[in-house]
């Protein structure tokens, strides 16, 4: 079974919530949407879902267009950021309701509930109510639901973001698993790049309701068709500095000058943005790097890593170095650029070179 | 110490004419008018025995309850689909008409008074419980969409969605899963019909010929005087439906109030 969306629109009173977005999804694999808050995640669920009908443009079901038919008729399983499950059910009804609307045997409905609680660990709560449970319980019933009704389309609408840290670990680990050896099209919304790097499969980068990249997961994170998914597909940021390159020289406007090494020296000159991820942005010296002059703005210990936000002419830099690195607001320091990762973008946004994989250096 | 005497004096305040009621429901006339007697000289049920024994009294009570339920199953009956509606749906002037249903409240009863009586005659329901039942619903239903609306409005939309992708139909869903997240909303908004619809005079003299209770209660008074132990037994069993009410929606009461509507 495959999910199509094709030249889909949406706009609510004069506002365009999702924009000529077309793509395929396919079974077997996660596809993630990726994006910040607003970009259109859900809009673009809820379309899939068929809880809205879009403005125009048509979604698909293998091939079938199920444009407007309403909910209940389609196949589609959802789970919400927020716990929803039915407060006045126990979690077995709730795990149950699906297949008793279905008018499922009473056999077939145990058999399958306690399947989807073993495989979510929920058997010793079956009896007690929804709102009984902690967070991660609750959200665990909700996903036992959407696994039991057997549904061609999953959607997971950011279904680990209100949950604590281990948990969502646990659960993000569990996922893929628990939908393995399904012939359903599962799509998994987040804001966070690392969960999609985490869940693998395909990733859908999504901006201001477009659909700016779609493609293995890796593919996107490695060559991004423009400066805007690199940002979207980046955490934390990627850092920027937009250059004139002239004469053996790349400025930029605010001052900073990098002398045209690595693949900049390739280039024809003209303006250019020049990206580079924040691990890429050292704080000690090497020899092939270019340094330039900054002030450390924040920094900030997360345990194994450090993230220190530099202040350079024009631009705010984030350097991400492993083990604990203290650095006093205000400090003069010098960062180090290495020419040989650099992201380079058109003044239009297009990725004329990507950061090179393959062989690490450390 | 002083807190919990300000509490008790507070406390007899409120309660010290509940009391007297009581007290004179079991007193003779002439007990009332000549003594002042904490508890009854001469305790009697005779009043009570008027009430229960006389049809014009205890048909009264019969008709002002059958008016009142009826009322209140057509007030929540009516403002269910439509909370529902204010609650999910935007449509054009839909805060309007939320407001607009609540000024209902707001005009004086007097003012219906008049049209009605001229409708109901006409139609022929004058003098029936419908009558009152139908005319109370000009105030409950505004009050009942109003408290179900607050209700509804906190069951977040995400379960009214997830049910409809679990493949419920909308009845099934409305009975199976809403009703029981807003019981307490319906609940609180029964109370409030009921007791108003108990309490309302006007409308129950005006469109019936003097039989719902309320209106019973003023023929104590006649030429030869006020029957003061008559009227105190039947002011003391017009308590009673209420405190039942109370009793029963006592723990959503509070929730009621806690939501800011009401």
């Amino acid at each position: 079974m495959t999910v199509a969306l094709d030249h889909v629109c949406r706009s609510v009173r004069g506002e365009d919530h999702i924009l000529d977005m077309t793509a395929t999804f396919e079974p077997g694999t996660i596809n993630v949407l990726l994006g910040p808050t607003l970009s259109g995640k859900t809009s673009t669920m809820r379309l899939l879902a068929g809880l809205d009908p879009p403005t125009s443009g048509r979604i698909l079901v293998n091939g079938r267009d199920v444009t407007g038919l309403p909910v209940r008729e389609r196949s589609v399983a959802m789970v919400y950021q927020q716990f929803i499950n039915y407060p006045s059910m126990t979690v077995y009804e709730n795990i149950a309701s699906p297949l008793r609307v279905r008018g499922a045997a009473r056999e077939e409905i145990d058999r399958r509930v306690r399947v989807a609680a073993g495989l979510l660990r929920l058997e010793p709560y079956l009896d007690r109510m929804a709102l009984q449970l902690s967070g991660g319980q609750q959200q665990r019933t909700a996903i036992a639901r959407a696994l039991v009704k057997d549904a061609g389309l999953v959607l997971l609408d950011e279904p680990l973001a209100n949950l604590d840290y281990k948990l969502r670990e646990e659960l993000r680990a569990e996922l893929p698993r628990l939908f393995e050896g399904k012939d359903a099209v599962i799509v998994y919304a987040t804001t966070e790049p690392t969960e999609a790097l985490l869940l693998g499969g395909a990733t859908a980068t999504l901006h201001k309701g477009r659909l700016t990249q779609f493609g293995p997961t890796p593919h996107v994170y490695r060559n991004p068709k423009d400066r805007i998914t690199a940002q979207t597909f980046s955490d934390p940021p990627m850092n920027f500095i937009s250059v004139e390159l002239k004469n053996g020289f790349a400025r930029s406007p605010a001052g900073v000058t990098l002398p045209a090494e690595g693949i900049l020296k390739w280039l024809p000159e003209g303006r250019y943005d020049v990206g580079f991820r924040p691990r890429r942005l050292s704080l000690t010296k090497a020899p092939a790097l270019i340094p330039v002059k900054g002030v450390v703005a924040v920094s900030e210990i997360t345990g194994s890593e450090s993230f220190v936000h530099i202040d350079v002419p024009g631009e705010r830099w984030i350097a991400l170095t492993a083990g604990v690195l203290e650095r006093q607001p205000g400090q003069e320091i010098e960062v180090y650029l290495d020419p040989t990762r650099f992201f380079i973008f058109a003044a239009d946004g297009r990725l004329v070179h990507a950061e090179p994989h393959g062989e690490e250096r450390r | 110490m002083t807190r919990r005497l300000i509490l008790i004096a507070y406390i007899v305040f409120l309660l010290l004419p509940i009391y007297w009621l009581v007290n004179m429901s079991f007193k003779t006339n002439t007990e009332i008018t000549t003594t002042m007697s904490i508890v009854p000289i001469a305790p009697t049920l005779k009043n009570y025995a008027e009430i229960f024994t006389n049809p014009t009294w205890y048909g009264g009570f019969r008709f002002s309850l059958t008016y009142v339920v009826l009322n209140t199953l057509i007030s929540i009956g009516v403002a269910l689909p439509a909370a529902y509606a204010f609650s999910r749906y935007h449509f054009l002037g839909d805060k309007h008409l939320f407001f607009w249903l609540l000024t209902n409240r707001m005009a004086p009863p007097a003012v219906f008074a008049l049209p009605f009586f001229n409708l109901y005659s006409a139609v022929g329901l004058f003098n029936t419980s419908w009558a009152v039942a139908l005319a109370h619903c000009i105030f409950n239903v505004p009050l009942a969409v109003w408290i179900l609306e607050g209700f509804m409005s906190g069951v977040p939309r995400e379960i009214d969605e997830t049910a409809y992708i679990d493949g419920y139909s909308f009845p099934r869903f409305f009975i199976r899963i809403f009703l029981p997240l807003i019981a307490s909303g319906v609940g609180v908004a029964a109370f409030f019909c009921f007791m108003f619809s108990w309490v309302e005079l006007l409308f129950a003299r005006t469109l019936t010929n003097n039989q719902s209770i309320s209106s019973i209660m003023t023929r104590t008074v006649s030429a030869a005087g006020i029957d003061w132990g008559l009227l105190s037994a039947a002011g003391v069993l017009t308590l009673v439906p209420g405190v039942l009410v109370i009793w029963f929606v006592r723990n959503y009461i509070a929730k009621g109030f806690a939501l800011g509507r009401v």
